[in-house]
């Protein structure tokens, strides 16, 4: 718009420009900016409403009947007895956390190899080859990634191991592993694409090697940006729920082995919600848990947000 | 268009009910959906069904739920389902008690190696008895317990608690240190199932849809469809056909103990 003065046959003085401006163009493009005002603030309408909705849900259970030391330090969860009920979400957590962590030090490793590879080493057909297989790895459904995880990867991992059941955290992390890589190793194409090619060639110039190049150059220009592709895949896996409930065992249990079966956050609402009666405790206390995996992961897509912020003020 | 929704044990044989009943009726559209037993008495509660499928008896909280609704659930017993223990093929132990599982599913339990019950299996070294539930909302959940571990006793952590009963199965055939339950009618022929004794003195039976509709099999459940009200017209017609010689012999063909005496 700032240009329009400049181009031959811009706004006319004279009646002729209002009537112009009131034109179907006009109205199209109010329109349009009032589509794409709409657009842009029905994110932010859907999360907070999103986390009002849990909140009111959750609420009255996190202030009348939840214990703060046991909801985070009893690995007991126990919410359907008809005597004693229990909530403790401590083997729930640590069940998440474990199942992310393995899964993000299978999926750190490939994903930015992968992307150093596509960004910096791949030429013509291999690349866009390698960029297309990539994307399609990420469109596989999870509930595929589960049942994987439970007809082949379960008699897999009995076999070789010699343990007990093959529905554990390496299983789950393994199978999150995956599922996470493609989202990452986008992203951190994307970040090492916006290094600047001046970097490079200014590099190269003065006799880097390519690896030289990468490495000293280029990595540590984009690491805001793969710390950011890091950060989301660390959401991914923290938010995943069918793939983790098929192949992590589902188990409530401290695990001490990468052999042990777990049960996930998401995983446990996932399997209980659809049948609790509602305004229950068992309800609410799945609400609260839900509470508590928004927030997870809202500060993390934060210092996701944070970190891209970094890598563009840079660039 | 006639709803019916709930168990899923039920789900199977509710969908043959719907798919044969077309023949005899075919201006009514039958839905059959499953989710768990749960789901289905929810459904009813809130009035968006006309049958519910159960695999247990509502709760109290249920029914006066219901009734704070102004829904009446009025309660029908379709079929009788034996539950199954099943077991890797490899596993040498057949004959189990009710007390000898509730030593391994119970809270508290005892036995969490398979030597403690003088078995084993070159596929499981460990020894380690790896123990399969369901999710905690099933209605085989709900009966297991009730059945094995009576009404004050809950299930031990760590058991591994799986979505459906068919899942149940698959992990059993793969994995030899695992035992699991399941309705009779997810049965194959590459697991081997428990024959269960109410106690030491009592003769060990195999389940089977004989065993369940005679009850000499301890461990069988009545499974239940619930209508909101008494039926009347077209849902009345309906399950009127079910409790009859041709629903109940479909019934039979799934895998399930019929309500009475049905000849081919």
């Amino acid at each position: 718009m700032r240009n329009g003065g400049d181009k031959p046959g811009g706004p006319k003085a004279g009646p002729g420009a209002n009537w112009d401006r009131l034109g179907a163009s006009w109205f199209i493009d109010k329109g349009v900016q009032v589509l794409v005002f709409v657009g842009g603030t029905s994110a932010i309408i859907f999360v907070v409403g999103i986390f009002v909705f849990i909140t009111r849900e959750g609420w009255p259970f996190i202030r009348d009947t939840l214990d703060f030391a046991e909801f985070f330090g009893s690995p007991r969860w126990n919410p359907t007895s008809d005597h004693n009920p229990t909530y403790g979400a401590l083997a729930l957590i640590v069940g998440t956390a474990s199942v992310t962590g393995l899964a993000m030090l299978i999926a750190i490793p490939f994903s930015l190899g992968a992307a150093i590879y596509i960004a910096e080493f791949a030429q013509g057909r291999t690349r866009e080859v390698l960029k297309v297989l990539v994307e399609m790895l990420a469109a596989i459904p999870s509930v595929v990634w589960g049942f994987i995880g439970l007809t082949v990867m379960n008699p897999l991992i009995i076999d070789m191991f010699n343990v007990p059941v093959g529905l554990t955290v390496l299983n789950s992390g393994l199978i999150l592993g995956l599922m996470a890589a493609p989202i990452m190793t986008t992203i951190a194409e994307d970040a090492l694409k916006a290094v600047p090619d001046g970097y490079r060639e200014a590099a190269e110039a003065m006799g880097a090697t390519k690896l030289q190049v990468v490495f000293k150059v280029v990595l540590p220009a984009a690491k805001n940006g793969l710390v950011a592709a890091v950060l989301l895949g660390v959401g991914r896996g923290f938010g995943e729920t069918m793939a983790v409930l098929m192949a992590s065992g589902h188990s409530v249990n401290l695990p001490t082995s990468v052999f042990d079966s777990v049960r996930a956050l998401t995983a446990t609402i996932a399997a209980e919600l659809g049948e609790t009666a509602h305004g229950s405790d068992h309800y609410r206390v799945l609400f609260t848990l839900g509470i508590f995996l928004f927030i997870v992961t809202f500060i993390i897509n934060l210092l996701a947000d944070i970190f891209v912020r970094g890598v563009r003020k840079k660039g | 268009m006639l709803q019916n929704k709930g168990s899923d044990t039920l789900v199977n044989v509710a969908g043959a009910w719907a798919e044969a009943y077309a023949k005899v009726d075919p201006n009514l559209a039958i839905a059959v959906s499953g989710g768990g037993s749960g789901t289905g008495i929810s459904a009813l509660i809130n009035g968006t069904v006309d049958i519910a499928n159960a695999s247990r008896r509502m709760k109290d909280k249920e029914i006066k739920a219901a009734k704070a609704n102004g829904v009446e659930p009025v309660e029908f017993i379709v079929g009788y389902d034996a539950l199954a223990v099943f077991l890797h093929k490899e596993n040498t132990k057949t004959d189990w008690t009710i007390a000898e599982l509730a030593d391994i599913y119970g809270e508290g339990a005892q036995t969490t190696k398979w030597s403690q019950v003088d078995v084993r299996m070159s596929g499981c070294e460990s020894d380690k008895i790896v123990v399969v539930s369901r999710q905690n909302n099933s209605g085989t959940y709900a009966y297991f317990k009730k059945a094995i571990l009576g009404k004050k006793r809950d299930y031990r952590m760590g058991t591994n608690d799986l979505h459906g009963s068919k899942d149940v199965v698959e992990l059993v055939e793969k994995t030899p240190c695992a035992i699991g339950y399941s309705g009779l009618a997810y049965a194959t022929d590459h697991v081997k199932m428990a024959r269960i004794a109410k106690d030491k003195n009592s003769p060990y039976i195999a389940p089977s849809v004989k065993t369940a509709s005679d009850r000499s099999y301890p461990i069988a459940r009545p499974l239940l469809m619930y209508t909101a009200g008494e039926p009347t017209g077209k849902v009345k017609e309906y399950l009127d056909w079910i409790l009859s010689d041709e629903g109940q012999r479909i019934l039979v063909k799934n895998g399930y103990a019929p309500v009475r005496n049905v000849t081919d």
